[in-house]
């Protein structure tokens, strides 16, 4: 697991550079996933060699604007090339936009308006019952996100249809742009909450730690009769203490100073999973 | 008097592709009854999804599924599934090219006195502005089937609006000329052009005959297809006529009215009316009231048309 806990690292740096090439991107919350993608798609039966299979998990990135994330976590499955992705993200006729676009190899769905992943993922999950195929569904969405209602639409339907096949994630790294998401829209008891749908819930207490997550992946794939919505307790701006836990840092821009205090950071960090 | 609405008549399509295709579903929201969709759940409850009344769901349900193969049709109220779904429209089905079928059940002012939270006369102009939405309004059940059973061939999302109530038919049974995204010459004539979608289509049918009887020589055009317009079949029709006079169901903004009169200003200006409901909610009525009240029927676009020519 050390391999995968120190990728996660070697990979904000790329997001760090996606986004100081490009000159814009949601870096607060690329950070607070990266653990989530990372674990996600080290265990998702998906390949550039079988991105088109009908038996191939799928990931829809409900929380687009960590698209960035998703470049980063692609690239290193070998689905893009991450020195292409930095050359031209955001840049004028770029494919590589601020959002996921499902041109690209791997991306199945493009999103960026919030509140739509999870019911594109009931149709996908239905679609899997209805042909009798094992693919397993998965989305990630972000907690400001579940203000938005069509989530609780979608919330009811895969419990009322009790889609075991489909695997929700919440990074849950408690700010939004406007600050504190419990003074923005108050989530109160989310646990609760998502139990009332008929969900089986799993609270990660850490969900930058690859350990917990792949713990929680388990038993969602354990879990019948009922699909599984994971919190994913994180941290948003992970990896600086310069960006962690600030809203101000939802879609800050580094300047040169910052890219090289973040960059040092990342690296002290990896070297010290070493020691752990 | 037909007695079949459109929307039975797209149930009966369907059911026939199911049959045939397990990879056809249809997915309702509380709306099977109104859809005609009943007896499809009934007969396929396993190509049947059921989303409750939660139509940004519906659509985005629908998305999922085309994205893992599926023909979705989704069928909703339009007033909500143009509207309350518009985003999942734009994002889910257009910009992420999924295979889905918007259906707008009782469009337009087919829900009457039940007023404008009802009715759906922006449906036209706000699905046209999406790229890579197509735009479809049969104007009657024979139309709908040749309509239905062209979508069912191809991969790309669109939007079709269809009545509630049965309409006349403008087809005869074995005789209905269709090709999918060209305009049908319901008539040829010499004076005026008359350009129609959905139920407007008879009564513009109408003021042709009507017209013909003071010696007025009115062509007609049944523009089913809204988007892709047939700007070939439109600009055939409308060479060296006086006149172009549009009719729809609709508001008067952004509808076939507006897309017909950009086409003939830029390539053969000449006068172009457009008839269409009010910028206004409408006056409490069936739709056969409504319709005689706005001068949307023969005599009324007729008068139209007998007044342009003399001014």
């Amino acid at each position: 697991m050390y391999a995968l806990k120190a990728k996660a690292y070697d990979l904000r740096q790329d997001v760090l550079d996606i986004i100081v090439s490009g000159g814009g991107g949601h870096i607060g919350g690329d950070m607070s996933c990266m653990e989530i993608m990372l674990t996600l798609y080290s265990r998702m039966n998906i390949t550039p060699e079988t991105q088109n299979d009908p038996d191939r998990d799928r990931f829809v990135l409900s929380k687009g604007h960590c698209v960035e994330t998703l470049y980063a976590v692609l690239a290193d499955r070998g689905f893009l090339d991450i020195e292409e992705v930095k050359a031209k993200f955001s840049r004028f006729g770029s494919e590589y936009i601020g959002h996921p676009h499902n041109t690209l190899p791997g991306i199945e769905m493009n999103s960026g308006s919030l509140g739509h992943g999870l019911s594109v993922c009931v149709g996908m999950a239905l679609a899997g019952r209805m042909d009798g195929r094992k693919y397993r569904v998965y989305t990630l969405m972000g907690d400001g996100e579940l203000a938005e209602g069509s989530v609780w639409e979608a919330l009811m339907a895969a419990g009322h249809y009790r889609l075991d096949n489909l695997c929700a994630v919440v990074d849950r790294n408690h700010l939004q742009i406007s600050g504190n998401t419990e003074d923005v829209m108050g989530h109160h008891d989310l646990h609760a909450r998502f139990a009332a749908f008929d969900w089986h819930v799993i609270d990660v207490a850490d969900g930058n730690d690859a350990d917990q997550l792949n713990a929680a992946f388990d038993e969602a794939e354990r879990t019948k009769g009922r699909p599984t919505i994971i919190i994913a307790d994180t941290v948003k701006g992970k990896g600086s203490a310069l960006m962690e836990n600030k809203a101000s840092w939802h879609h800050h821009l580094p300047n040169a100073e910052e890219y090289e205090i973040i960059s040092r950071e990342l690296k002290e960090r990896k070297e010290a999973l070493l020691h752990e | 008097m037909n007695k079949i609405p459109n929307r039975a008549e797209m149930c009966e399509v369907l059911k026939e592709a199911a049959a045939k295709d397990r990879d056809v579903v249809v997915l309702c929201s509380d709306s099977r009854g109104s859809g005609s969709m009943t007896s499809f759940a009934e007969q396929f409850p396993e190509q049947f999804v059921e989303v409750g009344i939660a139509e940004q769901d519906l659509v985005g349900i629908a998305a999922g599924l085309a994205s893992c193969g599926k023909k979705a049709f989704a069928v909703s109220p339009a007033s909500f599934i143009s509207t309350r779904s518009y985003e999942q429209c734009k994002v889910d089905c257009a910009y992420s090219n999924t295979n889905v079928k918007l259906i707008g059940i009782s469009g337009g002012i087919s829900y009457g006195a039940l007023g404008m939270s009802h009715h759906s006369a922006q449906d036209i102009a706000a699905m046209s502005a999406i790229p890579g939405m197509r735009v479809y309004l049969p104007s009657d059940r024979h139309q709908t089937r040749k309509l239905f059973e062209a979508l069912l061939q191809d991969r790309q999302t669109a939007y079709i609006r269809v009545g509630r109530n049965p309409v006349e038919d403008v087809y005869e049974e074995g005789n209905v000329p269709f090709e999918m995204n060209r305009a049908t010459v319901l008539r040829e004539g010499a004076d005026v052009l008359l350009v129609a979608c959905g139920e407007m289509v008879k009564p513009v049918q109408e003021a042709a005959e009507r017209l013909s009887w003071e010696g007025i020589s009115a062509a007609v055009l049944d523009m089913y297809c809204v988007k892709p317009l047939d700007r070939e079949g439109l600009l055939k029709a409308a060479k060296g006529k006086k006149l172009v006079v549009t009719a729809e169901e609709h508001a008067p903004f952004g509808g076939l009215g507006s897309m017909v009169a950009q086409v003939i200003s830029a390539e053969d200006p000449k006068r172009v009316i457009n008839l269409a409901l009010p910028d206004a909610p409408v006056i409490t009525g069936t739709s056969k009231e409504v319709f005689a009240y706005y001068g949307l029927t023969g005599e009324g676009i007729a008068e139209t048309v007998r007044k342009a020519l003399e001014g």
